[in-house]
C-alpha cells in the first residue's frame, strides 16, 4: 500500500509537469494558429491536470490507509497536500474564468512545492502524543487549503506583475520581480542540490558541542561549507569536505548549510539562465502573457484572496485554536507558528481593506498578493525549519 | 441638523453626495465622471463634521488608513516577537537577563533591553490591539448606520446622471420596450433577483445583506476582544498546575477544596520497533526504536468533597468518575479540565536499609524509609532499633560546608542514623547518602547497608477552568460568518430606465464585476438590449494607451 502510494504521487507529478507544457501549447501564439487548436491545447492540459489531481488524491488516500491517520502530520505530507490543494484550487478557478495562462504558472509552482516536499523524510511517521488529535487533521488540512487558494492568488498577481512592468529599462519594479523569480528558482536550486547529493550518497559526520555544552553528532548530507560549534570530523568521515568556519552554537549549522548550498545552485541556474537567455527572466517570459486580459488577472487574483481569507481563517485560526485548546491547554500561546498565522491573516486583512476603501487594484494588488505568498512561505519554511517551536515536527 | 432636498423630493442628510433616493449627484461640479458608489454616497460622520475634538478623534479611527496603519503595526511588532523566544518558552531556572544575553549576545541583551522578551504582553501591545478595536468600532459605526439609510432609501427611478455615472452603462433603442422588459424581468427572477417597479422603471437587486458583511464580522472580531480581556477579570479563569505521585490523592487547586484527585498510575510508552504497524519501521528506525513518545497517560480517580470543611480533618470523599487523562484527552468535569502536561519518572519514593554488621555481614533486619514521610525511629525487635536524627531529601553541601537540603522533593536524598543494638546502647552514628557514608565520630561496629530502592512516576497536570471561552466561540463564529457573507456574496442591482424612447441600462456591484457582466450578457441575449460598457476599463485604455502597448514589446 505505501508502495503504490508513492508511485501514485510520482505519476500526479509527472502528469502535472506534462500538463504545464500542454497549457504552454495554448498560450503559443503563431501566427495564423486557430482558437480551435488552442482550446485543444487547454483542454489537454485541464484534462491531464484532473488526472495527476486524482492520482495525488489516490496517493493521499492510499497513505492514509496505511499510516492509519490522515498524511499531513509531518513536514513532507503536510507540503505535498500543499500542492495538492494548490493543484485543486487552479483546477477550480480555471472551469470559473478558462484561462490557460493559469495553469501556466500554477502548475510550477505546485510542482517546485512537491519537489520542495520530497527533499525531507518520506516515511510514514507514527504520531507524537499531541498530534493524535481528529482536531489537528482538520486544522492542518483546511489551513493548507486556505494557502492554497490564497497561493494561487499569487500565481495571478505574478502574471500580472510579468505582463505590466516595462521591461525595457531597469528598475525597482523589475530589480523586485526578478528577485520574486531568483527566489522560485533558487527553490529548483536547493531540490537539485539535495537530490544529486542524495544520489552521491554523500555522508559526513562530525561531534560537536550544542549550546547546552552537551557534546552530540550530526551528519551532513552535503559538503559542509559551515560546520557545527567546535565540530571535528569523526574518523570515519575524515576524507570528507573540511568546513570554511564552524558556527556558534546557537546557529544550526547543518540547516544554514543546506541554506548556502540552495543560495548556491539557485545562483548558478538564475545565471545560466541569464546568459542563456540574454535577459532578465522576466522579460524573457513577457511574451507569453502579452494577451493575457489584465482586468480579468486582477479579478482573479483578488477572488482568489476572498475565497481563501476565509478558509485560511478558518483552518489557520480558528481550528488550530480548538486543537491548542484541547492538546496544549490553552487556545493561544504566541508559538511562532501561531505568530506567523496572525501575520498572515493581518496581512490580508490589511489587503482586503486596502483594496476596498483604498483602491489599491491592478498592479498594487498583484505587489501584495506576491508579498502574501512570500509570508505564507516564511511560515512553512522558515519557521519550520529556523524559529521552530511546538510545530517544529520538522526534525533536521 | 442641515438637510439637503433634492429636486426629486427627497431629504437627504447634510453630507450626503448623491441624492439617496434618486441619486441626483449633489454636490456637482465633480471632474470624475463616475460616481463613487462606495457608501452610496451616504452622509458618514467622520466625513462630514471635522470641528471639535470628539469629531477629530472619530475621523481618526473611523479612517481606514489609520485602521491599515494600526494592523500594519501591529503585524511587524508581532514578527519582531519571533526573532527569539518569547520568555515563556526560556527554561525556567535562569534568570532572562542572562539568558538572553548568553544565547544571543549583543542582540539578545539589547532584545532583552526593549523588553521585547515579553512583547505580546507589553503595554504597547495590549495598546495597538485596543486601538484596532475603537478603530473597529467607530469605523463600522461610521458606515453602517448612513449606509443602511441609503439602502433603504432608494427609489427605483433615478436620475439620469446617476445612471450615465454608472460603471456599466448603456443605451438602446428596442422596437417593443415593454415585451424586452417584461422578457427580462422574467431572466432576472429566475436568477434570483429581486424586482422592484416604478412607471415602467425597474430595479433589480440582490445580495444586499452582503453589504452588512464586514460589519458582522468587525462585530465577532470585538466580541472576541471583549472575551480576550475578560481573562483578566478574577474568577474567569484558572490555570493551576498539579504535581501529583502515584498512588497520592491530592486536592485539585483552583477548585477552592471542592475537588480531589488519586493518581493510580502514570503511564509513558514509545514507538517501538516490531511492536508497531510495520509502515512505521523505516521512520523508527531512522530516530532509533524507543525514543519517539507514543502516549503520556495519567490513570486518575475523581473526588469530590462531602460535608463541611473541618480544619486538621481527613476530607471525607465520595468518588465520581475514573478517567485515563492522556494528552488531547482532558478529564473534563464541572467547567474543569484537567489536562497532562508534564510527568517526571522514577522518583525516590522508599528506600530501604539493612542494618548490618560491618565484619560478620550479618543482618538484623531491614528499615524501609518512606521518602515524604520518614517516622523517627525503626524498632527492628530483639533491642535493635535506627533512629533518624536528620534526613535531607534533596541534599548537598551548603557554602559552610554543611550538609543541607535543596528542596522536599527527594531527588537526592541523605540521612543521619543513629543505630542502636544490644552492645553499643549509646548508639552509633551514621552519614548516609547516596553512594557515600561518612561516620563522624569514629569507626562504627555496624553500618546501614543500601537495600533496595523503589520509585514511583509523577504526573504533572495542568487544571484549568475558562469561562470566556464560549464568548470566544461565539465571537469567532459571527466573524466567519460575517466574513463569508460579505465575501462569497456580492450586492448586485441592476437598473432599467426608459429614457427619451431609449432604454438605458446601468449597473453596480460591490465586487466580481466579471460575474455581473456574465449575468447581465445571458439576462439581455436575444432581447436587442445593448451589453453595458465598462466605463472604468473604457478609461484606464484611454489614460494608459500606448503606453501598456509599449510596455510588451
Ligand atoms: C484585524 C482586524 C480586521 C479584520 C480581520 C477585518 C476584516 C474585514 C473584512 C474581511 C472586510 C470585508 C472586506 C471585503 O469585503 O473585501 C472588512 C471591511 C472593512 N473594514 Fe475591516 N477588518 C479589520 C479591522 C478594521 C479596522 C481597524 C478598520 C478601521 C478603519 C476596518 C474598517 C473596515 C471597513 C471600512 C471595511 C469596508 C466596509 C465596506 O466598504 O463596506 N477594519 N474588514
Amino acid at each position: 500500500m505505501a508502495q503504490l502510494s508513492s508511485t501514485l504521487l510520482y505519476i500526479a507529478f509527472i502528469l502535472y509537469l506534462i500538463g504545464t507544457f500542454f497549457f504552454g501549447g495554448a498560450i503559443r501564439d503563431k501566427k495564423g494558429k486557430e482558437k480551435k487548436e488552442k482550446d485543444r491545447w487547454a483542454q489537454l492540459g485541464i484534462m491531464t491536470t484532473i488526472i495527476g489531481f486524482v492520482s495525488q488524491l489516490g496517493y493521499f488516500i492510499t497513505r492514509w490507509i496505511a499510516a492509519g491517520h490522515a498524511p499531513v502530520s509531518n513536514l513532507f505530507e503536510f507540503t505535498t497536500f500543499f500542492g495538492m490543494m494548490l493543484v485543486a484550487a487552479f483546477i477550480v478557478i480555471y472551469f470559473i474564468y478558462k484561462i490557460s495562462i493559469l495553469g501556466l504558472f500554477t502548475l510550477p509552482v505546485a510542482l517546485l512545492v512537491i519537489a520542495y516536499a520530497s527533499m525531507f523524510p518520506r516515511e510514514i511517521t507514527p504520531l507524537i502524543p499531541a498530534l493524535q488529535s481528529d482536531w489537528l487533521h482538520i486544522h492542518v488540512t483546511t489551513a493548507a487549503a486556505g494557502e492554497a487558494i490564497l497561493a494561487v492568488s499569487f500565481a495571478a498577481g505574478l502574471i500580472y506583475l510579468v505582463r505590466v512592468v516595462d521591461q525595457s529599462k531597469p528598475s525597482k519594479r523589475t530589480f523586485w520581480l526578478e528577485v520574486v523569480m531568483f527566489c522560485l528558482i533558487t527553490t529548483l536550486g536547493f531540490v537539485l542540490v539535495s537530490t544529486s547529493f542524495n544520489l552521491a550518497d554523500y555522508e559526513a559526520k562530525f561531534t560537536w558541542v550544542d549550546k547546552n555544552e552537551q557534546k552530540s553528532e550530526v551528519v551532513y548530507n552535503m559538503p559542509a561549507l559551515v560546520g557545527p560549534h567546535e565540530g571535528k570530523l569523526v574518523k570515519e568521515s575524515a576524507d570528507r569536505f573540511e568546513p570554511f568556519v564552524y558556527m556558534p552554537a546557537i546557529i544550526n549549522a547543518k540547516k544554514l548549510n543546506t541554506v548556502i548550498w540552495s543560495f548556491i545552485g539557485g545562483t548558478v541556474l538564475y545565471v545560466l539562465l541569464r546568459l542563456v537567455l540574454r535577459k532578465r527572466v522576466a522579460a524573457a517570459l513577457q511574451p507569453l502573457v502579452k494577451n493575457v486580459n489584465l482586468d480579468l488577472t486582477d479579478e482573479i487574483s483578488y477572488r482568489a484572496v476572498a475565497i481563501g481569507f476565509p478558509v485560511f481563517t478558518l483552518g489557520a485560526l480558528i481550528f488550530a485554536m480548538i486543537w491548542a485548546q484541547i492538546a496544549w491547554t490553552r487556545f493561544w500561546g504566541w508559538d511562532p507558528k501561531e505568530v506567523w498565522a496572525l501575520i498572515t491573516w493581518l496581512f490580508y486583512a490589511a489587503f482586503l481593506h486596502l483594496r476596498l476603501s483604498k483602491g489599491w487594484h491592478g498592479e498594487k494588488s498583484a505587489w501584495l498578493a506576491v508579498i502574501g505568498f512570500a509570508i505564507i512561505m516564511f511560515n512553512l519554511v522558515a519557521v519550520n525549519l529556523v524559529i521552530a517551536g511546538l510545530h517544529s515536527y520538522a526534525g533536521t | 441638523m442641515e438637510h439637503v432636498k433634492c429636486e426629486c423630493g427627497h431629504v437627504n442628510p447634510h453630507g450626503t453626495a448623491f441624492c439617496e433616493s434618486c441619486g441626483k449627484p449633489l454636490e456637482e461640479n465633480t471632474e470624475k465622471k463616475l460616481l463613487d458608489m462606495r457608501y452610496e454616497g451616504s452622509a458618514r460622520r467622520s466625513q462630514t463634521y471635522n470641528k471639535t475634538i470628539v469629531d477629530k478623534i472619530w475621523a481618526f479611527f473611523s479612517s481606514v488608513k489609520v485602521g491599515v496603519a494600526l494592523i500594519v503595526i501591529t503585524l511587524i511588532a508581532s514578527a519582531i516577537g519571533t526573532i527569539f523566544p518569547q520568555e515563556m518558552y526560556i527554561p525556567p531556572n535562569v534568570s532572562p537577563a542572562e539568558y538572553y544575553a548568553d544565547q544571543y549576545g549583543w542582540a539578545g541583551k539589547l532584545y532583552y533591553k526593549l523588553g521585547f522578551n515579553n512583547l505580546y504582553g507589553s503595554w504597547w501591545y495590549m495598546l495597538l490591539i485596543a486601538s484596532i478595536g475603537v478603530s473597529l468600532v467607530i469605523c463600522s459605526l461610521d458606515r453602517v448606520i448612513p449606509l443602511y439609510r441609503a439602502l433603504k432609501k432608494q427609489g427605483v427611478t433615478r436620475h439620469p446622471n446617476f445612471l450615465r455615472r454608472q460603471r456599466l452603462f448603456s443605451t438602446s433603442r428596442v422596437a417593443d420596450v415593454d415585451d424586452v422588459f417584461k422578457q427580462v424581468k422574467e431572466k432576472l427572477a429566475q436568477r434570483r433577483y429581486h424586482i422592484r417597479e416604478e412607471n415602467g422603471n425597474i430595479l433589480a437587486e440582490k445580495g444586499r445583506f452582503s453589504r452588512w458583511g464586514p460589519y458582522v464580522n468587525h462585530i465577532g472580531l470585538i466580541i472576541f476582544l471583549i472575551g480576550a480581556m475578560l481573562r483578566f477579570v478574577p474568577g474567569m479563569y484558572v490555570d493551576e498546575v498539579l504535581w501529583i505521585r502515584e498512588g497520592e490523592t491530592k486536592e485539585i487547586p483552583g477548585t477552592h477544596g471542592k475537588y480531589f484527585l488519586k493518581n493510580e498510575k502514570f503511564i509513558f510508552e514509545t514507538y517501538e520497533k516490531g511492536k508497531e504497524n510495520e509502515v512505521f519501521n523505516a521512520a523508527i528506525d531512522r530516530v532509533g526504536s524507543g525514543t519517539v513518545a507514543k502516549n503520556y497517560q495519567t490513570n486518575v480517580v475523581l473526588y469530590k468533597r462531602v460535608g463541611p470543611v473541618v480544619a486538621g480533618a481527613e476530607p471525607k470523599l465520595k468518588k465520581i468518575k475514573e478517567y485515563k487523562i492522556r494528552v488531547n484527552e482532558p478529564l473534563k468535569y464541572d467547567h474543569y479540565a484537567l489536562y497532562q502536561v508534564d510527568f517526571k519518572q522514577n522518583e525516590p519514593y522508599k528506600m530501604a536499609f539493612q542494618l548490618m554488621d560491618k565484619t560478620s555481614k550479618k543482618s538484623f533486619g531491614t528499615v524501609v524509609i518512606d521518602l515524604h514521610n520518614p517516622k523517627p525511629s525503626y524498632n527492628l525487635g530483639n533491642g535493635y532499633r535506627v533512629e533518624l536524627l536528620s534526613y535531607f531529601p534533596d541534599f548537598y553541601f551548603d557554602e559552610d560546608g554543611n550538609p543541607s537540603t535543596k528542596s522536599k522533593v527527594p531527588n537526592n536524598p541523605a540521612f543521619v542514623f543513629k543505630m542502636l543494638t544490644p552492645d553499643k546502647p549509646k548508639g552509633e552514628v551514621s552519614f548516609v547518602a547516596i553512594q557515600q557514608t561518612i561516620e563522624p565520630f569514629g569507626n562504627n561496629k555496624y553500618k546501614m547497608a543500601f537495600a533496595g530502592l523503589e520509585t514511583r512516576n509523577v504526573s504533572g497536570l495542568t487544571v484549568r477552568r475558562d469561562f470566556t471561552l464560549w464568548i470566544l466561540g461565539v465571537g469567532g463564529a459571527i466573524f466567519m460568518i460575517g466574513v463569508v457573507q460579505g465575501m462569497y456574496w456580492n450586492h448586485r442591482r441592476i437598473w432599467l430606465q426608459r429614457v427619451n424612447g431609449e432604454v438605458w441600462l446601468a449597473a453596480h456591484t460591490n465586487k466580481n464585476w466579471f460575474g455581473l457582466k456574465n449575468e447581465i450578457r445571458r439576462v439581455i441575449e436575444g432581447t436587442g438590449l445593448a451589453m453595458p460598457i465598462d466605463q472604468a476599463e473604457e478609461e484606464k485604455k484611454a489614460a494608459q494607451g500606448g503606453q501598456a502597448h509599449g510596455a510588451t514589446k
